[in-house]
C-alpha cells in the first residue's frame, strides 16, 4: 500500500452539555471518542453512521476548525493539533473541507465570483478576466453555468448551492478534500456527474478523499475503505467490498437493512428500534441496548478493537454472529 | 405488494397552470412555468426533479413565501379548507389573517436547509413550543410538553435536555429533525416537506418516514415530499410528479411511475440511480449535457436539448401537452404519435 497521507490517533472530542435544568452539570457528549485511522494517498475513504454519531466532529477536529480534546491528526508527519495558525493557514488550503449545510457555510454577501475567487487569487495572485476564467471553468466543471458567476448564493437551488460548496473546495487544488454530505442534496444524475467528476480529479491528481456520506448506495460505488460510526466510535472499519458483502457488527447489519430499496414492491416493515443514547455509561457496549445479540457480558464489559479477515470490528460476537 | 389507499375523492390543494418568476437584473427566469398538480390527503404526492427545476419554488409558492424578485404571476392553488371553502392561495393578500393562519397551522413546511428556518440564537425547544403556542390552544406549560413529546417522537434522544440546546449544539441530522418537530407539532393537514431527510443516515430516515406516514393516516394529512432519493419514493409515495425546467413532465401512480416510466426524462432518472450491490461500475451513468440556462428555454419540448428521442421539426417546434398513458399521464410526442396513430 502507499504512504498514508492523514494519520489520526486517539482523538477525543468531549462537549459538555450541563446547563440544562435537567441535565447533570457534568453530562459529556463524546462526540469523538478514542479514534484512529489512517488515510492513504490516493484513496476514498468513507465514514457513515447514524446522525449524531459524530461524523461532523470529526472531520472538524481534523481541520482543527474545532479543537480536539486530545488525540494528533497528523498530515504528512506534520501534527495539526497545537500547530500555529500560520501552518494551519498553508494546510487549510491543502486540506479542504466541503461543509454540510452550504445555506450557512457559504457568505450570502459575497458573489459567486468571490465566494469561489477569493483562495484562488490569494493563493495564485490571478486578478481580472484570467481568475473569472477560472472560476467559470471550475462552476462548469461542477455542471454549473459560467453565467452564474456574478449572482448571490441565495439566487441558487439548494443543490446548486451544494456545488458552489464542492466548486469552492477544489479551487486551490487541494490534495485532500473532506466532503461533509457533499451530494447529499443532487438529483441522482448530477449526483452521478459529481461523483464522476470527483473521480476523474482524483485519478489526474492523486486525490484523496475523506467521504462523509448516509447514501450508501453512493458511499459503495464510490469508496474503497469505509468506517462505520456509532456515538463517537468506530465500529468497523474495512474494505468496501468486505464491509458490504460480509457486515461484521451488528450495527454495520442494521444500517445496511434499513437501506430503501428504489422499488414500490419491496417496501420493508421496519427495522432497528430504539435511539442512540450519547450520553454513555462507561459500561459495556455502547450498542449493546439496541443489539438483538447482546448478552450480559456486552451490557457489562467494553469490547476493544479487533482484527476479523482484515476489518477492524468493535464487537465482543463479530464473527461468531 | 402495498395496496394503494383508495383515491379520495376531493384533492386538498390543485394548482393550475401555475408560473412563479424571477425579474432579475439579466431577464425573467421561469422557475417555475405552468404546473398543474393535485394533493390529497392521507396521500403522499412525491416530487422528483433534476436540480433546479423549481420544486422548492413551487413549494414554497404554495406556502407564499416566495423571495423577491420572485412573485407567482400567473395560475391558482386552490386549497380546501377543513370546513369545506375553497382559498386561492395564489391570490391572498399577503400578511393577511388568512394566510397566517393556514400557514402554520393548516400548511406546514419543512426546509431543504435546517439552519433556514431555526433561528441560532434561541433554544430549540423553546422554538417548538412558541410555534405551538401561537397556533394551538394551549397553556405555556402544555406546550413545553408537546414540545418535548414531538422531540422524542423525531428520535432525538433525551429531548427533554434537547429542549434546552441551541441548534449549533445539535448534529446536521438532529437539527432537521428539530425542525420536523416543529412543523408536525402543530398537527397540519398538509405537510410540504423538502428534502427532509437527506441530511439523515438511513435508520434515522426510517424513523422519520414512519412518523410522517403514521401522521399521515392518523390525520388524514396530506404529504408532498420532494426528494432526490428514489429509494425514498419507492418506500412512500403514492404518487408521483417528476419535473424538468418548472415543469411536470409525468405524474401518476408510484407503480405506474417506476415500472413503466414514459418520458424519456423519467427514464433516464430512474437508469441514474446507484444500488447497492449492482454490477460494480466506474462510472455511474448520468443524463448526458447540462440542464439549459434558465433565461435561455429551448423552444418547444425543453428536454429536446438532451433527449436520446429528439424528433427534429416536431420536438423543437412544439411544447408537447399531457397526455393519458394508461394510468400515468406524460408531456412527450412520443406518445402524442402513438395516440394518432
Ligand atoms: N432569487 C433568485 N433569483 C433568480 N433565480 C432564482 C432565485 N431563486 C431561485 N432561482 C432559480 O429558480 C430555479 C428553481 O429553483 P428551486 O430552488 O426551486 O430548485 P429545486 O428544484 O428545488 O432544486 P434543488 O433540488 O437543487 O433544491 C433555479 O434555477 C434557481 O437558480
Ligand atoms: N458545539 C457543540 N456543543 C455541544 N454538543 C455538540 C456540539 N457540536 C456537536 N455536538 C454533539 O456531538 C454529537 C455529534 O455531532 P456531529 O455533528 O458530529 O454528528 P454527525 O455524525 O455529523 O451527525 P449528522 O449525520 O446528523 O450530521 C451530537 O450529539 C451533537 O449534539
Ligand atoms: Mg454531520
Ligand atoms: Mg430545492
Amino acid at each position: 500500500m502507499t504512504e498514508p497521507v492523514i494519520e489520526v490517533r486517539g482523538l477525543n472530542k468531549h462537549f459538555n452539555i450541563g446547563g440544562g435544568f435537567f441535565s447533570k452539570p457534568n453530562d459529556v457528549v463524546r462526540a469523538v471518542d478514542n479514534i484512529s485511522f489512517d488515510v492513504m494517498r490516493g484513496e476514498s475513504f468513507g465514514i457513515v453512521g447514524e446522525s449524531g454519531s459524530g461524523k461532523t466532529t470529526l472531520g472538524r477536529c481534523m481541520m482543527q476548525i474545532i479543537k480536539p480534546s486530545s488525540g494528533s491528526v497528523k498530515f504528512h508527519g506534520t501534527d495539526l493539533v497545537g500547530a500555529d495558525q500560520k501552518t494551519l493557514r498553508q494546510i487549510w488550503q491543502a486540506i479542504r473541507m466541503v461543509f454540510q449545510d452550504p445555506q450557512s457555510s457559504l457568505n450570502p454577501r459575497l458573489r459567486v465570483i468571490d465566494l469561489i475567487g477569493q483562495s484562488i487569487s490569494k493563493a495564485e495572485g490571478l486578478k481580472g478576466a484570467a481568475l473569472a476564467d477560472r472560476v467559470s471553468e471550475l462552476l462548469t466543471k461542477v455542471g454549473l453555468r459560467p453565467e452564474f458567476l456574478h449572482r448571490y448564493p441565495n439566487a441558487f437551488s439548494g443543490g446548486q448551492r451544494q456545488r458552489l460548496g464542492i466548486a469552492r473546495a477544489l479551487a486551490t487544488n487541494p490534495e485532500v478534500i473532506i466532503a461533509d454530505e457533499a451530494v447529499s442534496a443532487l438529483d441522482v444524475s448530477i449526483q452521478a456527474q459529481t461523483l464522476n467528476l470527483l473521480k476523474d480529479l482524483q485519478e489526474q491528481y492523486a486525490l484523496t478523499y475523506i467521504f462523509v456520506a448516509h447514501d450508501l448506495a453512493v458511499v459503495e460505488h464510490f469508496c474503497d475503505r469505509i468506517a462505520v460510526m456509532y456515538l463517537g466510535q468506530i465500529v468497523e472499519l474495512s474494505t468496501t467490498t468486505d464491509l458490504f458483502q460480509n457486515p461484521k457488527h451488528p450495527y454495520t447489519r442494521a444500517l445496511l437493512e434499513a437501506v430503501p430499496i428504489p422499488d414500490p414492491r419491496a417496501r420493508k416493515p421496519r427495522r432497528l428500534k430504539g435511539e442512540a443514547i450519547p450520553i454513555v455509561a462507561s459500561k459495556g457496549c455502547r450498542f449493546s441496548p439496541r443489539c438483538p445479540h447482546a448478552t450480559d457480558m456486552c451490557r457489562e464489559t467494553v469490547p476493544t478493537t479487533r482484527k476479523i479477515d482484515g476489518a477492524d470490528v468493535l464487537c465482543h460476537y463479530a464473527g461468531d454472529i | 405488494m402495498m395496496p394503494l389507499t383508495p383515491m379520495p375523492t376531493e384533492p386538498l390543494v390543485e394548482m393550475r397552470g401555475l408560473k412563479t418568476h424571477f425579474h432579475t437584473d439579466d431577464g425573467v427566469v421561469k422557475a417555475v412555468e405552468g404546473v398543474d398538480l393535485d394533493i390529497y390527503p392521507n396521500r403522499t404526492l412525491c416530487v422528483l426533479g433534476e436540480s433546479g427545476c423549481g420544486k422548492s419554488i413551487m413549494a414554497r409558492s404554495i406556502m407564499r413565501i416566495v423571495d423577491a424578485p420572485g412573485r407567482i404571476v400567473e395560475g391558482s392553488i386552490q386549497y380546501r379548507s377543513a370546513e369545506g371553502s375553497i382559498v386561492d392561495l395564489a391570490k391572498v393578500r399577503h400578511g393577511s389573517r388568512q394566510l397566517r393562519q393556514i400557514r402554520g397551522q393548516d400548511i406546514a413546511m419543512i426546509f431543504q436547509e435546517p439552519m433556514s428556518s431555526l433561528g441560532p440564537i434561541q433554544k430549540i425547544g423553546q422554538q417548538i413550543a412558541e410555534t405551538i403556542s401561537l397556533h394551538r390552544d394551549v397553556s405555556r406549560k402544555e406546550a413545553k410538553e408537546i414540545a418535548i413529546e414531538m422531540l422524542d417522537k423525531v428520535g432525538i434522544p433525551r429531548p427533554r435536555e434537547r429542549f434546552e440546546s441551541y441548534p449549533f449544539e445539535l448534529s446536521g441530522g438532529m437539527r432537521q429533525r428539530a425542525m420536523i418537530a416543529m412543523a408536525l407539532s402543530c398537527q397540519p393537514r398538509l405537510l410540504i416537506a423538502d428534502e427532509p431527510t437527506t441530511a439523515l443516515d438511513v435508520t434515522t430516515q426510517a424513523q422519520i418516514l414512519d412518523l410522517i406516514a403514521e401522521l399521515k393516516e392518523e390525520f388524514e394529512m396530506g404529504v408532498m415530499l420532494i426528494t432526490h432519493d428514489l429509494g425514498v419514493v419507492a418506500q412512500v409515495a403514492e404518487d408521483v410528479a417528476v419535473m424538468y425546467m418548472g415543469k411536470v413532465v409525468e405524474k401518476g401512480d408510484v407503480y405506474s411511475i417506476f415500472e413503466r416510466p414514459q418520458h424519456p426524462y423519467t427514464r433516464a432518472l430512474l437508469e441514474s440511480v446507484p444500488k447497492i450491490g449492482g454490477e460494480k461500475r466506474d462510472r455511474l451513468p448520468a443524463i448526458r449535457g447540462m440542464v439549459p440556462h434558465p433565461l435561455a428555454r429551448p423552444t418547444g419540448c425543453t428536454f429536446r436539448t438532451r433527449c436520446d428521442h429528439f424528433m427534429p421539426g416536431i420536438c423543437d417546434v412544439n411544447e408537447p401537452a399531457m397526455v393519458d398513458i394508461g394510468d400515468s399521464q406524460a408531456a412527450c410526442f412520443l406518445h402524442l404519435e402513438k395516440t394518432h396513430d
